[in-house]
């Protein structure tokens, strides 16, 4: 966009608007930067007790299962790292998807839009295998079958933070999915071609960026730490 | 649209959104993660000798920077946007590099000094357990 603005244009001089962006855009990125604050609480607290505590479970000996796979395989991270690539996948769809908005290409959009929709559901699939696993192991809000890594007792903070957050998380993903089926949608309406512009994909694509983005952190932070 | 005139609903020319743009930030994003999932299976096999776990996390820490970097710059189009609003994004964001160290910090230091005051509490930390997955399954509350 960059080439589209003259050298010294005086962005508060009025007439214009300061950060060259639409209004809703502008405050879907403040509504995220809340968001990322109400994540940023969680996770820090998470670090908080994980800090304060003297063990804390083994994640690859915890998350160590995939679907139809046997018990007896240890299979640590590979469930994970699935989710994780769906997820990338996905956000990689959505932006093809405002790319095509920015192009007015309407099918283009309804196509890539069922794709990034299509990654939302396996995601939360994935998530819900999980779930169920870890509670047929016993796993839930207030008991944690799980011992500390060097095995002594552990508390139920980890299970209490680990469904908590990925629960807050996967409620995030929930509401994208819904929100991006609400632009498909209206997109097959014709709305936004008779709007003369695709802003609303782009606004509902930050959000699922964003989705993404807390993914990389939840990832990190329970998997991988 | 509004009477507001904005250049973001013109695009001639949109830099970070043409598809080789988009394809080259997804796989940077995948090697990211495989990356990370390598230096995760090297700690597995080596049973935690390398690389150690310490070097491991900064890595961890250090990779996920850049891969949430490069959602934000690129997918969320930021990098791209004109500098005002990036840095009314940005600046509230470094807010978070206070907050983990005071937190983390906070909670390093409870537990020094509850393991310093409380002998109960460090006692019971070290008593072993038998692990999970030898127990009864009726024991399990959620295997009913």
């Amino acid at each position: 966009m960059a080439q589209a603005i003259p050298a010294g244009q005086k962005w508060w001089s009025g007439g214009k608007s300061p950060f060259n962006v639409e209004y809703g855009k502008l405050m879907m990125w403040y509504f995220l930067m809340s968001d990322a604050f109400t994540f940023g609480a969680f996770l820090i607290s998470y670090g908080s007790i994980r800090f304060a505590s003297n063990g804390w479970p083994d994640p690859n000996e915890v998350f160590r299962a995939f679907p139809f796979a046997p018990e007896s395989l240890h299979l640590p991270l590979v469930f994970v790292s699935l989710m994780t690539f769906i997820l990338i996948a996905s956000s990689v769809t959505m932006v093809l998807a405002v790319a095509a908005g920015h192009n007015r290409d309407q099918k283009k959009v309804t196509m890539y839009m069922i794709f990034t929709i299509i990654g939302g559901i396996l995601f939360l699939s994935c998530q819900a295998w999980e779930w169920t696993h870890l509670h047929g192991e016993g796993a839930w809000w207030g008991r944690n079958p799980f011992p500390n890594a060097d095995g002594s007792k552990a508390s139920t903070n980890f299970t209490n933070f680990f469904f908590t957050i990925t629960g807050f998380h996967g409620f995030h993903v929930f509401s994208g999915v819904v929100i991006n089926i609400i632009m498909l949608i209206k997109n097959l309406r014709g709305d936004f071609e008779k709007r003369g512009h695709y802003l609303m994909i782009e606004k509902a694509g930050l959000y699922w960026h964003f989705v993404d983005l807390v993914w990389v952190f939840v990832f990190t932070c329970f998997y991988l730490l | 649209m509004s009477s507001i005139e904005t250049t973001a609903d013109q695009h001639q020319d949109h830099g970070g959104t043409g598809v080789k743009a988009i394809m080259r930030t997804f796989w940077i994003l995948l090697g990211i993660t495989l990356f990370e999932l390598l230096l995760a299976t090297i700690h597995l096999k080596t049973n935690g000798a390398f690389p150690p776990k310490a070097v491991l996390n900064g890595a961890y820490l250090i990779l996920t920077c850049a891969k949430a970097f490069y959602i934000i710059a690129e997918f969320m189009h930021l990098r791209h946007e004109i500098k005002n609003l990036i840095m009314t994004i940005a600046v509230p964001a470094l807010l978070f590099v206070w907050f983990i160290i005071a937190f983390l910090w906070d909670g390093n230091s409870y537990k020094e000094l509850r393991n310093r005051y409380d002998e109960h509490h460090r006692e019971q930390s070290l008593i072993k357990v038998a692990p999970a997955s030898e127990e009864p399954a009726a024991k399990k509350p959620g295997a009913e």
